[in-house]
């Protein structure tokens, strides 16, 4: 690597997390120029017994992790639009084969959208039809379990997970939003007001056989009360590390 | 050195927000004549050598790989006289 010295983050998962039982699953999360939400992802992936494993933006290669996840922020200032430029970074070369190849990804907020721009997930994310940044706490149902994700979550569970997006407004033609709902690959679905716009009220969805999911809501910032509104967000984490355990997914 | 403007517009069918917003502004400054606007992005290439058909080309691989995203924008490419 060149450039600037990155260190390794010192990750911990906290008070009052149990981190008895770690299964050693090893999860990547990639930092990009601009990524905000990269430390409480891999915080998140700690405190649900995981190993959490640094990646920089310009690594060529994946360091032979389990899954990736892709964090929120606004990845190279979300010039041009949001993630078209962080898609073409160096280790997105590495996640879009691993990802093809079966590697579960999940991107969150900037990191669904990084995921439509790389179009390994259908649709585009356009700015919120109120055109203010939403940041609030936000009523969910998990619609789907079926995904390396959700399957810690029951189909059709409520949960309360912060949103905080200005590019949120999930948008794609009807024939993707019609393959997408009776394929069941809608994931999560806003319930109250739609925070951004987006059509038909979905928040996340997964690509055909589940390995990747992205979503606009913000898992990891829900998982400990004395920071989030809920621990509602730890299933996405506690479900890809039990997956990882029964050996269900993860061709890689 | 010649350059070719690359202009990029979301697709109709795509709601655009800032567009109605600047339509909503129009009319409380005394425009009273615009209906309706669409916002879109304008990219000037400036290219080198002359504009041959395969820099054309190449321009309009540029903008359906980078300056667009087809799944919510069209593009047009021409050449500034």
């Amino acid at each position: 690597m060149t450039g600037p010295v990155v260190t390794t983050p010192t990750v911990s998962a906290g008070a009052g997390v149990d981190r008895s039982s770690p299964v050693g699953a090893r999860i990547g999360v990639v930092t990009f120029p601009g990524s905000l939400d990269d430390r409480d992802a891999l915080r998140a992936i700690v405190a649900a017994g995981g190993t959490a494993v640094p990646l920089w933006h310009a690594d060529a290669d994946l360091h032979g992790v389990d899954a990736v996840v892709l964090p929120g922020g606004f990845s190279y200032g979300d010039y041009l639009r949001t993630g078209a430029i962080a898609r073409f970074a160096p280790v997105m070369t590495a996640v879009v084969e691993a990802a093809h190849d079966g590697l579960p990804v999940l991107g969150i907020c900037n990191g669904f959208q990084l995921l439509t721009e790389a179009h390994l997930l259908p649709g585009a994310l356009a700015r919120n039809a109120s055109l203010r940044f939403v940041c609030r706490d936000q009523r969910l149902r998990v619609e789907s379990s079926a995904t390396a994700w959700t399957s810690g979550y029951a189909a059709g569970q409520e949960i309360v997970v912060p949103v905080k997006n200005g590019e949120g407004a999930y948008v794609a033609d009807d024939a993707t939003l019609d393959a997408l709902e009776s394929e069941g690959r809608v994931v999560v679905r806003y319930l109250g007001s739609n925070p951004n716009g987006s059509y038909r009220d979905i928040a996340g969805i997964a690509n055909a056989s589940g390995t990747i999911v992205g979503l606009m809501p913000h898992p990891e910032h829900a998982i400990d009360p004395l920071t989030g509104p809920s621990r509602d967000g730890m299933g996405f984490f506690t479900s890809i590390l039990r997956r990882m355990l029964t050996g269900t997914v993860g061709a890689r | 050195m010649p350059r070719v403007v690359v202009d990029v517009m979301l697709k109709p069918e795509i709601l655009d927000p800032q567009g109605q917003a600047v339509a909503a502004a129009l009319p409380r400054l005394g425009f009273d004549g615009i209906v309706r606007v669409r916002q879109g992005k304008r990219f000037e290439l400036t290219v080198d050598g002359e504009v041959t058909d395969d820099r054309i080309a190449e321009v309009r691989r540029a903008a359906e790989t980078l300056l667009a995203n087809p799944v919510i924008e069209d593009f047009t490419v021409r050449v500034e006289p």
